[in-house]
């Protein structure tokens, strides 16, 4: 029988109309493969017996009419979903069980999927391995002492491991796209706005965007369709139509204009990293893109601004975590103690070290040599972007300095952790679309990505631009299930 | 600049996080090393530059101020760690 888990989302949705297999039949191979799959400890919260009965009612009225019909999906657990688990990651919400459902999720179940599980990630999204996770890290496919990245390192993981059809994650500094170049796989974050926020675990809310992480582009351009929508519910969601993006999908990208930003070549910028942006540049001149060099001058700043706003936010946003209403308590001799407990015991080293470093920065007596300092800096990065698209149509980047590292490698080092978004970080900031799709492998056989911005709202072309990537790099997953055994 | 024990034990005072000794400890060299890094804005002369306090052009959105009865209050009574009928229940406030 043909292994329905090494299938594409695309092809699973077009099987199923075709009857060619049921939405049983492809549960079960992958709740079986996810049961294989523990020592990737990708699963903080298993939702096999729901999704199955799910399944069999699917199968028993064989409704067509979605764009995800019949698909079960494992997606990150920062998306609160109704009398499901929902932990983000934390002994904090260890014991939270939702009484709704996020918006993006609620739109992929209208789609006609529903949910195989809850996936790990680091704690509150803060981090770029999936090693600050209270349920321990995940393990890379790619080599079982690698991390997968982060923050949605269990989506990454699951998703390469064919643990899960598809999945979804969330992206605040590169969550989506970092972990999506060290598995081999497509992950793209929306512009500000494009899908809801409602229902995620709030972690810096100018910058937090969900998106979808799949096996290819193809299934990419689906999954971003049904996962966005304007919402109500969400004040910063933009009422701009969603495109058709898998029926527009071409590469067909002749005239087009891509520009090369001269600050993203860092320092120390191992050569593979080098000569795979080489490498993309020739594959989009072969596609019939015109490559226009470009300056993007306050690129470097963009780490040091994002390490003052993201904390700041979260610091605010995770207030509301006081062992009153909801999630873990310690004891205290009085109101403030047990707060002070509570927040003590719940919370992991890094998720303190950004509340601190937010609250530090939003201090009286700091707040303008910090904070507005950082809002004014993330003007100019969002000028550069704004001055560069004038005359180009997307920029092309590496999505990441290096490939996935060792589990351990830079858990001490907070900066050292942080440089790993260089490339990412500029995007958050300026609110921008932008996608990670995988070109190479470094030495090690371990998988690399390009990194495509676009304009505002403009997620075709740079899906367009990722398809015409994808079928002239001809990536091949080697993987060797190691885990299985 | 460095964050020492002590602004360490001020802001985590402020933020509701109790830290024993050598947390602080920890923390203050973590904390410092942080702020070295974010300290690289100083070399922009950003005077005249305006803020960016919102990515989205337009203003945001308002609603209808709609009631919208769900009957949920047992179901989030139940997330709570401690209540008592249908209060949240907290350590004595007043003496």
């Amino acid at each position: 029988m043909i292994d329905l888990t090494k299938k594409t989302l695309c092809s699973l949705v077009e099987g199923i109309k075709k009857k060619e297999f049921t939405s049983e039949e492809i549960t079960i191979s992958f709740i079986n493969n996810s049961q294989k799959g523990k020592k990737l400890n990708t699963y903080i919260t298993a939702n096999f017996d729901k999704a199955l009965v799910h399944a069999k009612n699917f199968d028993k009225k064989k409704n067509f009419e979605g764009l995800l019909s019949g698909i079960p999906i494992a997606v990150k657990d920062l998306f609160c979903t109704k009398d499901v688990k929902t932990t983000a990651g934390s002994k904090m919400l260890n014991n939270f069980i939702p009484t709704y459902e996020s918006t993006v999720t609620t739109n992929l179940w209208k789609e006609g999927a529903f949910l195989l599980g809850k996936l790990n990630c680091d704690e509150f999204a803060m981090g770029s391995s999936n090693e600050t996770s209270f349920f321990g890290n995940v393990i890379n496919p790619y080599g079982d002492k690698l991390i997968p990245g982060g923050s949605s390192g269990g989506s990454a993981s699951a998703l390469a491991a064919n643990l899960t059809p598809t999945t979804i994650g969330t992206d605040t500094g590169g969550s989506i796209r970092q972990p999506a170049s060290f598995t081999g796989t497509v992950g793209l974050k929306p512009t500000y706005g494009r899908c809801s926020r409602w229902g995620i675990v709030a972690f810096a809310s100018s910058l937090d965007q969900a998106g979808p992480m799949t096996q290819n582009v193809e299934d990419c351009a689906l999954l971003l369709q049904a996962m966005s929508s304007y919402d109500p519910k969400d004040s910063t969601s933009v009422n701009v139509k969603v495109d058709s993006y898998k029926k527009n999908l071409t590469e067909k990208i002749k005239g087009l204009k891509i520009g090369i930003p001269k600050e993203y070549r860092v320092e120390n910028m191992p050569d593979e990293i080098d000569s795979l942006w080489k490498k993309g540049i020739e594959f989009l001149k072969d596609a019939g893109a015109i490559i226009k060099d470009i300056s993007l001058p306050h690129t470097k700043y963009a780490l040091p601004a994002y390490y003052i706003v993201a904390p700041a936010e979260a610091s605010s946003n995770l207030a509301r975590y006081d062992g009153v209403k909801y999630g873990h308590r310690s004891k205290g001799n009085n109101l403030i103690q047990m707060y002070e407990n509570t927040r003590s015991e719940g919370f992991g080293d890094e998720v303190k070290r950004r509340i601190l470093i937010g609250t530090y920065v939003l201090s009286s007596g700091y707040y303008d040599a910090y904070y507005t300092k950082a809002q004014k800096v993330r003007q100019l990065i969002k000028k550069d972007f704004d001055e560069a698209f004038k005359d180009i149509d997307a920029v092309l980047t590496p999505s990441t300095p290096s490939s996935a590292f060792k589990v351990g490698e830079k858990k001490n080092d907070p900066i050292s952790m942080y440089l790993n978004d260089v490339f990412t970080v500029p995007v958050n900031l300026a609110g921008l679309p932008a996608i990670s799709v995988p070109a190479g492998h470094d030495k090690n056989k371990l998988p690399l990505g390009l990194q495509l911005i676009g304009k505002n709202f403009d997620e075709q072309t740079i899906l367009n631009l990722a398809l015409a990537i994808q079928k002239r790099a001809n990536f091949k997953k080697e993987i060797n299930e190691w885990w299985k055994s | 600049m460095s964050i020492d024990k002590d602004t360490v034990k001020h802001i985590s005072k402020l933020a509701r996080i109790s830290l024993d000794d050598k947390k602080v400890d920890s923390l203050s060299k973590n904390l410092s090393s942080i702020i070295e890094f974010i300290e690289k804005l100083n070399e922009l002369n950003t005077e005249k530059i305006v803020p960016l306090t919102s990515i989205i052009d337009a203003s945001l959105a308002s609603r209808k101020d709609d009631v919208k009865k769900e009957n949920i209050r047992d179901q989030i009574l139940k997330n709570s760690p401690e209540k008592n009928e249908e209060f949240f229940v907290v350590p004595k406030v007043i003496e």
